[in-house]
């Protein structure tokens, strides 16, 4: 009940920021573009016959890339880190919630509320408006059991994305200034979690390591689904990746804050 | 038994220092260099249900580390706490939905939202039934006169609306036991009256045992039967506020305002301040009753008035922190 009030708190805050939002959708539709023309620039420039994933499947993937940014565990929680800066994490610690489930919940809510402000605009350009100018450019609409599939392993996306989070957090009691961790983590997932190009294109020797990480869940085995590049009945095994992922992360943290707060340390009045 | 017992609780903190200058800080990457700090060191008290406890000392002294510890956010290294029959840091879930804590350098409103759905958000953390809360909202919302601030954003408020506001937030799942770390600090006269009228009713009607810390003494002497003072992290002195000033200096102050500017002096009494022709005198009653040194005073010079008083409570804290 109290991690719903959180959740329904931070949504709101979150659905505030209105201009930010419509200045993000430009920006990630003009940088949508400019990937497009660069990948096609590649597959045209192509001889290889076998590209594990089409051009069409291509622009799909970019699209979706696009509209999920925000959903990409690549920044910390500016609350979180205010908190354990100026000492207000004390409150949090007063109140009979846990800790770690707090910022689970904090975590679900930042990246869904911004991704849902951003994802039916740009869906909706992607896939009713382009056609008309550019059908290149295009997002071509998912079957629906493809549809359908992706929905499921977008709220996967969301936990696993949210215990990432709730990790970062974690690390927040060690390293003070907050922006190491994050860095290493948003880098890594922006690579591996398929924001640069579809993994799939990644070396044939590094597939087996990428899809060992725990990013690929985030972005691009979701994108798969929604393009048709992996069959929705795959979406048994995204899930799985990402419950297991989110699982494991998750219980790393518990060990991690259980320490953590053990050294605590609040300055100061 | 006692509500709240501590017993030899310790906590240091291990502090990074930095050598001056460039090449400090490079060293500082390879080999740091650690101080420990004791914040606490070996802190024993037990208080009554139903107490209101001054908990004061300089800064530094342990004060925050104490409440912390007792609130459950803190893990202590050494001694033993138990709260209403809970150790703290053990069940911290359980012991902190019973007790209410207010950092007054902090707020736990959130920032962005109404004062309302702060409270609101609170009675959901706390699961406090709709009608219990709207009760308690209301009897909280009229004692400190929150009525027009409950629409207002929390960054809005004044430091003394928030700090009314944060006391209504701690309160919200009525708490039998409330930590005050330091709720008056920066607040204008009228808050801080305003707070500690509040507290005492709090305590007096309600019963509830309230650990207070604060730098102002008049705080303390306004609200608290019992001092607690700590300093270097050890309890300095534990009892009521009459009996700490005479452990610490059976001191009088007679003040003197002179007719003309003459000397005064007296050979059981010490002349500690003289502003114009306004002279004060220390002295100890059992050597020299007031009445007989104020006898060789009015007889010795022309005076236009005089009063006795006891030191201010700063002063008699100053010199137990310096002892």
């Amino acid at each position: 009940m109290g991690y719903l009030a959180i959740i329904a708190a931070r949504f709101r805050t979150l659905l505030q920021y209105r201009a930010a939002a419509l200045a993000g959708l430009f920006t990630q539709i003009f940088f949508g573009i400019v990937r497009i023309m660069i990948l096609s620039a590649f597959y045209a420039a192509s001889r290889s016959q076998h590209a594990p994933m089409s051009l069409r499947e291509v622009v799909g993937y970019i699209w979706l890339g696009q509209a999920m940014l925000l959903l990409m565990p690549w920044r910390i929680d500016e609350d979180v880190l205010r908190q354990v800066n100026d000492g207000s994490i004390v409150y949090e610690l007063a109140r009979p919630l846990d800790l770690q489930a707090v910022w689970l919940a904090r975590g679900v809510a930042w990246r869904t509320a911004p991704v849902l402000l951003r994802l039916v605009p740009m869906l909706v350009l992607a896939m009713v408006v382009l056609p008309i100018f550019e059908p290149a450019w295009a997002l071509a609409p998912p079957s629906a059991a493809a549809f359908a599939a992706w929905l499921v392993c977008f709220a996967g996306a969301i936990v696993l994305s949210a215990a990432i989070s709730a990790l970062m957090n974690v690390t927040l009691l060690w390293s003070l200034a907050g922006s190491g961790i994050p860095m290493i983590v948003g880098a890594l997932a922006t690579i591996f979690g398929g924001l640069t190009i579809p993994l799939v294109l990644f070396p044939a020797w590094s597939q087996p390591i990428i899809y060992a990480l725990p990013f690929a869940g985030l972005l691009d085995l979701p994108s798969r689904i929604f393009t048709g590049n992996l069959p929705a009945h795959d979406v048994i095994y995204v899930l799985a990746d990402q419950l297991v992922w989110s699982l494991v992360l998750i219980a790393f943290g518990r060990w991690l804050l259980a320490r953590g707060v053990r050294k605590l340390v609040v300055q100061g009045g | 038994m006692p509500q709240i017992v501590a017993r030899d609780l310790a906590k240091s903190f291990r502090v990074a220092e930095r050598s001056p200058g460039m090449l400090g800080a490079v060293r500082g990457l390879v080999a740091r260099r650690y101080k420990t700090v004791d914040a606490l060191a070996g802190v024993s008290f037990s208080i009554e249900a139903g107490e209101l406890v001054g908990y004061i000392g300089p800064n530094g002294a342990g004060k925050s580390t104490t409440i912390k510890i007792l609130a459950g956010i803190l893990v202590p290294d050494g001694g033993t706490a138990e709260v209403a029959g809970r150790v703290p840091w053990r069940e911290r879930i359980a012991h902190v939905a019973r007790i209410g804590v207010v950092f007054g350098q902090r707020t736990q409103l959130w920032w962005d939202l109404p004062v309302i759905e702060s409270l609101d958000m609170l009675r959901h953390i706390y699961k406090v039934p709709a009608d219990a809360f709207a009760k308690q909202r209301a009897e909280l919302v009229e004692l400190l006169g929150l009525g027009d601030l409950l629409d207002t954003p929390v960054r809005q408020l004044s430091l003394g609306q928030r700090m009314r506001a944060d006391l209504a937030a701690s309160l919200v799942h009525a708490p039998d036991i409330l930590f005050l770390d330091e709720p008056t600090i920066g607040l204008d006269a009228v808050s801080k009256l305003a707070v500690r009228a509040f507290v005492q009713r709090l305590n007096r009607e309600r019963g509830v045992t309230v650990i207070l810390t604060t730098h102002d003494m008049d705080d303390i002497e306004a609200l608290c039967e019992r001092v607690i003072v700590i300093g270097g992290g050890k309890i300095l002195s534990d009892g009521p506020l009459a009996e700490l000033r005479a452990q610490v200096s059976r001191e009088r102050w007679l003040t003197v305002d002179l007719a003309d500017g003459s000397d005064i002096s007296d050979p059981d009494a010490t002349v500690i301040r003289r502003d114009g022709n306004r002279v004060c005198l220390a002295f100890d009653p059992s050597v020299v009753s007031p009445a007989e040194l104020i006898r060789r005073v009015t007889a010795a010079h022309p005076i236009r008035d005089l009063f006795v008083e006891n030191p201010p409570i700063e002063t008699i804290i100053a010199r137990l922190y310096g002892a």
